[in-house]
């Protein structure tokens, strides 16, 4: 292994054969490794072990506090701060309140979807060794990489690229840090 | 590079072989003509790459002269008055509702492509979302002009949103301008939302082919480092669903809230419990209209005729005709209910204000021809029976065609709007109140100008950012499907 290495990286070329990998990859027990796909493949999250997503989470909190913020601030607003009589009709009433508080519930929701999104994933991120490989730079046009990284417990010089050869990967090499 | 050991799975044999459909059953290909993952994103990155095309600088020549003839007006409106525009008691709604209501519909149609048929599993929507979604967003900036140059005191338009003033009087929101507010707003915040999550990894094809270092720096920092991880992916796809699942009612609530502006009032032709869902229809007919417009000839200029296929073109007229029948049928439910309620103002106005024409239904009427009997019945003509012409499958297919009845689509439902506003406004409950309103050159330039500004946004999308999702399109070929031979998957699908 050559010094200042981030990770070993593994070419393929079809989907198929990328999801063969991942399975063998996470049967083999490793933690710190990825796939690198021009697009989600159908299938790989079960392949690669990934639960579920969290995203909903930030996405549902986020229209809760849109939907309170919406009731809340037409309360404060019409009813409390300065009282507007409109019609004889209550001060305040949760249906008047309840369009642009569902129009709020949708904003903050989508919010959340994001920015979850986003904080899930740690991005933006300015900096990435895969992003200075020259080879990777085809991850967004057709080709497939597996990388696993030399941080993992299991890693292992011969061991590790034994495994990524035996999968039918044409193409490996050393990702630096 | 080491000899390959045979995998233990590939010498499995399949147990069950399953049969393909008939070559006749097979559904057209979303992609033509087999292309490959590589190809997709050069044929779509190349139209960003490339040289500028001569017809691409003429047309944003012309665009951006009237947008600059649309902040004219704005200015001019600003510096004299809304008297400048034609106006007058009891017409105080004109152009610029009609303007507001038309554009914002026409935005319907992106949303409708981007969340619904998402939730539907309609992958063809690959092809168009890109484009249609920044149409979409383009069309509500125009849209939102309107409303906020319609109040007479522009300067006091932040007063619309609930920010604190001097006055310490706050927006009083059992109005449902009020809710239209929160609506558009929230309108175009999501969209811009998702349409640029959608191009995060585009924009990350983009960066990695970047030459140029300020092209590598632009398209580097707005794709915030996508890698295309698939832990990345996983969370990235969830978002989009929960953004397409949040969408939808959002898209369905906006035109709802918009046409309360109207039937929440006492007027007839506007007080009408049928008008949220057919103002939706109505902005989802619009709005492909306007995706028709636009796309068709785009396919051709920009050789993606292999990816906006002739049946991608077909399923949008299928839409149209679809929601261009549910228009005519909520056209013929407000006649009937005019009708049936016993309404005498309901009656006059559908039947004697609205339908009666100087040569049929006029003379069988006993009744003089109303004033906007022509709107009328360009609107009947363009929203009820153009659709109806997308039953036939050479009218689908032939693209002279659908870029011609799309844009008598987009005329007429400009026309449903006049008519609305107009011809409900235009003869009140006074007779001595009557009168007649046409618009001055100021609403019309105003109207030519929001063109102008939509078409210099959109031909700048054109030129910068990949208008296909280059990601999503990939993904709906068979080359990306790991179960199929062209995935790479051995026989029997197994991968």
């Amino acid at each position: 292994m050559p010094s200042n290495t981030y990770a070993l990286m593994a070419e393929f070329e079809t989907p198929a054969a990328t999801l063969h990998a991942a399975q063998k990859v996470h049967d083999a027990g490793y933690h710190n490794w990825d796939v690198f796909t021009p697009f989600p493949i159908h299938g790989m999250d079960r392949a690669m072990g990934i639960n579920n997503s969290k995203v909903g989470w930030f996405s549902f909190i986020g229209g809760c506090i849109g939907y309170a913020t919406g009731m809340l601030m037409i309360w404060f607003m019409n009813a409390h701060d300065y009282r507007i009589h409109i019609g004889g009709k209550p001060m305040f009433s949760p249906f008047a309140a309840f369009p642009p508080s569902y129009e709020l519930t949708i904003l903050f929701g989508s919010f959340g979807a994001l920015l979850g999104m986003l904080f899930l994933n740690r991005l933006p991120r300015l900096h990435h060794p895969l992003l200075k490989n020259r080879r990777f730079a085809q991850a967004t046009h057709d080709r497939f990489f597996v990388v696993i990284e030399t941080s993992d417990a299991k890693f292992s010089d011969q061991e590790t690229r034994r495994l990524l050869e035996s999968l039918g990967s044409r193409h490996i090499e050393w990702v630096e840090e | 590079m080491a000899q390959t050991p045979k995998s233990s799975v590939a010498e499995e044999q399949p147990t069950l072989r399953v049969q393909g459909p008939p070559a006749e059953l097979e559904r057209v290909p979303l992609v033509a003509n087999n292309r490959g993952l590589g190809w997709i994103s050069d044929r779509i990155a190349g139209v960003v790459e490339g040289k500028t095309p001569g017809w691409w600088k003429i047309c944003f020549g012309i665009s951006f002269t009237f947008m600059v003839v649309c902040f004219a007006m704005i200015l001019y409106l600003m510096s004299t008055g809304v008297g400048v525009w034609g106006l007058n008691h009891p017409i105080m709604w004109g152009w610029a509702i009609v303007n507001f209501v038309w554009w914002i519909g026409i935005g319907h149609a992106g949303t409708l492509i981007s969340a619904i048929l998402f939730l539907l599993r309609q992958r063809w929507r690959t092809s168009i979302n890109r484009a249609a979604e920044a149409m979409t967003i383009f069309a509500v900036m125009c849209a939102g002009i309107f409303p906020l140059i319609h109040i007479g005191r522009i300067w006091f338009g932040w007063w619309l949103f609930p920010i604190p003033n001097s006055n310490s009087i706050w927006p009083q929101f059992r109005s449902p301008l009020m809710w239209d507010v929160f609506a558009v707003s929230t309108y175009f915040t999501v969209s811009v939302l998702f349409w640029y999550m959608g191009l995060i990894p585009d924009l990350a094809v983009m960066r990695d082919r970047a030459k140029t270092r300020i092209r590598k720096f632009g398209y580097g920092l707005f794709s915030l480092g996508w890698t295309g991880s698939n832990r990345h992916w996983s969370n990235y796809e969830k978002a989009y669903l929960i953004l397409a699942g949040l969408s939808t009612p959002l898209v369905l609530s906006v035109h709802s809230i918009v046409s309360l502006d109207f039937s929440v009032s006492q007027l007839p032709g506007w007080h009408t419990t049928i008008f949220p869902p057919y103002f939706v229809a109505g902005a989802v007919y619009s709005g492909f209209g306007m995706v028709l417009t636009l796309l068709v000839p785009l396919r051709r200029l920009l050789k993606l005729e292999d990816i906006i296929t002739v049946r991608h073109v077909e399923l949008m007229c299928k839409v149209t005709l679809a929601t261009g029948s549910i228009v005519g049928y909520a056209y013929a439910m407000e006649f009937f209910i005019a009708w049936y309620s016993g309404n005498p103002y309901e009656r006059f106005l559908f039947f004697h204000n609205r339908a009666a024409d100087p040569f049929i239904f006029g003379p069988l009427m006993h009744t003089p021809p109303a004033p906007y009997w022509w709107a009328f019945w360009t609107m009947v003509t363009c929203n009820v029976i153009v659709p109806q012409l997308f039953w036939f499958k050479k009218i689908r297919t032939s693209m002279l065609i659908v870029f011609f009845l799309s844009i008598l689509v987009n005329i007429g439902m400009w026309f449903e709007r006049f008519v609305i506003v107009v011809s409900s406004l235009q003869r009140e409950f006074l007779p001595s109140n009557w009168s007649y309103y046409g618009p001055t050159w100021v609403d019309i330039l105003q109207y030519l100008g929001t063109f102008g500004l939509f078409f210099t946004f959109f031909l700048l999308f054109l030129r910068y950012v990949p208008l296909i999702a280059i990601a999503e399109v990939k993904g709906v070929t068979p080359q990306a499907d790991p179960h199929h031979p062209l995935g790479g998957a051995k026989p029997g699908g197994k991968h």
